[in-house]
């Protein structure tokens, strides 16, 4: 479980998280979902503590995450998984030796059981055959499933994804969605994720968060968020033509 | 003014987490390995060809100033080695690695940071500032002074050559001049400036690429104030280099 409390961001004077207060169930895909620029990906940030809230506390269980130091966070990001917007792999590295480095740097396992560890995740997220390229040499879906490989490659409690499926076709995105959504179901795990994407909303969407304009609007289901009375959210939701026809033909 | 202030403040406290306790050696080891690969053994290159001609030019220059029945020709092949120990190796050869491994070291940092590469390493539980810039300084702090011996051997021979193939002076002169009130002292004395300078030049591009921000257009003026500034304090450093150390 994760859980925010009253928590505020700025920058530079100008309020992006407004007094935001939500909690995120365990063994469940929790969604934060917003137009661009809404705050989605500083909420996502602030609450892995890439970002420093103002004020507000932030807790992992019952660990109140947002007043620990360097060293005892460092302790719960072992348990932190997280997909960046970008997919954020070492351009460096091979895709291997990406999702490898977490094995190397915070376990002492042997190099073959570390491989071994390397080959599951990566079949995981299919891709048996990409262990020696290099991110550049990879399409986007192809870097989002690497990405997603490195984020579970420690056996992570708590995943955090930004916009997992931008950029991608439909089919791959669903590939995607329903991977990170098994994976969490699997293991247990507490994921959030960040999206625009509607069709994400109503494959995996259990728990929804609307946030508009750095403050949380609305949340709820994927069953309520159809029935919604909430303008801005029906503004979002059927922003398309096609789901402005289908929600007439529904009345 | 006050800008200035505060980014001497970051720069220590992200010095400070640089040097803090390594996260497990090994890893680090290898990323040193990698570093002086390609940042010391990549610029072995250019020093040699910049001081091979420079060596020569610098040589022909005192050919032609010098040349008077008063003057002894050695102090032909005793002033090219002073000034490829003394200034050139060091100085010259740091100002020329801070435009080449400067602007490749802030550029290659400020793109991980806009790309999130960093978060990503933070998020893992890595201290990002060691895990990256660490190796960067120790691989430079210990190679670039063997480049600087190697621009110094170049230069040299540079001056050598060009003594034999002109005819402007004789071989044997030269080499007289070259030995000619020798100091070990000197050398020395350049190696530890380039210590120094190696430390200042990825340190300082370290820094202006780990807290780039924005897209790629910052990169590429982050990677130009990393230029810029280690030139500057480079040239500074040397100055009270000297004053301390040849005084
Ligand atoms: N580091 C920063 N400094 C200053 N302002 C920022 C910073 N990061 C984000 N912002 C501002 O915060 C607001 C929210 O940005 P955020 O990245 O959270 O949007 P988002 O909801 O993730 O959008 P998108 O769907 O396009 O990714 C934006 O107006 C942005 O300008
Ligand atoms: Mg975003």
């Amino acid at each position: 479980m994760i859980k925010a409390q009253n928590i505020i961001k700025s920058f530079e004077g100008r309020t992006v998280l407004n007094d935001i207060s939500v909690e995120f169930g365990t063994g469940k895909t929790n969604l934060i979902i917003g137009r661009s620029g809404s705050g989605k990906t500083v909420l996502l940030k602030s609450l892995v503590g890439l970002h420093e809230v103002d004020s507000g506390e932030i807790y992992y269980d019952d660990v109140c995450f947002s007043t620990l130091d360097f060293k005892h966070r460092k302790a719960i990001r072992k348990d932190v998984g997280m997909i960046f917007q970008g997919g954020a792999l070492l351009d460096a590295s091979t895709v291997a030796e990406n999702v490898k480095l977490p094995l190397d740097l915070f376990t002492d396992q042997s190099e073959e059981e570390k491989l071994e560890r390397v080959n599951d995740c990566l079949k995981r997220v299919n891709l048996d055959n990409a262990h020696n390229l290099y991110p550049s040499e990879l399409s986007g879906g192809m870097i989002k499933r690497a990405a997603i490989a490195r984020a579970i490659v420690m056996n992570p409690r708590y995943l955090f994804c930004d916009e997992p499926n931008s950029g991608l076709d439909p089919q791959t995105s669903i590939v995607i969605d329903n991977l990170i959504s098994d994976i969490t179901k699997e293991y247990n795990i507490t994921t959030i994720i960040n999206t625009h994407d509607m069709n994400s909303v109503m494959e995996i969407g259990e728990k929804i968060v609307f946030i508009y304009e750095g403050n949380k609007w609305w949340e709820g289901s994927k069953d309520d968020i159809l029935q919604a009375d909430n303008k801005e959210l029906n503004d979002f939701v059927f922003a398309s033509a096609m789901a402005k026809r289908a929600k007439q033909s529904i009345k | 003014m006050f800008k200035w202030f505060e980014n001497i403040g970051r720069y220590t406290l992200l010095m400070q987490k640089v040097f803090s306790r390594p996260e497990k050696m090994r890893i680090y080891r290898e990323r040193i390995m990698y570093e002086m690969e390609a940042l010391g053994l990549n610029s072995i290159g250019l020093t040699a060809i910049i001081s091979v001609f420079i060596g020569a030019a610098v040589t022909l220059q005192m050919a032609i100033t010098l040349e008077s029945p008063f003057i002894p020709q050695y102090l032909i092949g005793y002033a090219t080695r002073e000034v490829m120990i003394l200034e050139f190796s060091s100085t010259v050869v740091a100002l020329i690695l801070a435009g080449k491994v400067g602007s490749n070291i802030a550029s290659e940092i400020g793109t991980m940071r806009i790309t999130e590469q960093i978060d990503a390493l933070e998020i893992m539980g890595v201290n990002s500032a060691s895990y990256l810039i660490l190796p960067k300084i120790v691989a430079t702090v210990f190679f670039f002074p063997f480049l600087a011996i190697f621009s110094m051997l170049i230069g040299i021979t540079g001056g050598y050559s060009i003594a034999a193939i002109t005819g402007i002076m004789k071989t044997s002169d030269y080499i007289d001049g070259l030995q000619y009130c020798f100091y070990l002292s000197e050398i020395w004395y350049a190696l530890v400036k380039m210590v120094f300078f190696a430390f200042i030049v990825t340190s300082i591009s370290s820094y202006c690429g780990y807290y780039a921000k924005g897209n790629s257009l910052e990169v590429g003026k982050s990677s130009t104030q990393a230029v810029v500034i280690s030139s500057i304090a480079i040239m500074i450093c040397n100055l009270v280099l000297t004053q301390l150390l040849r005084t």
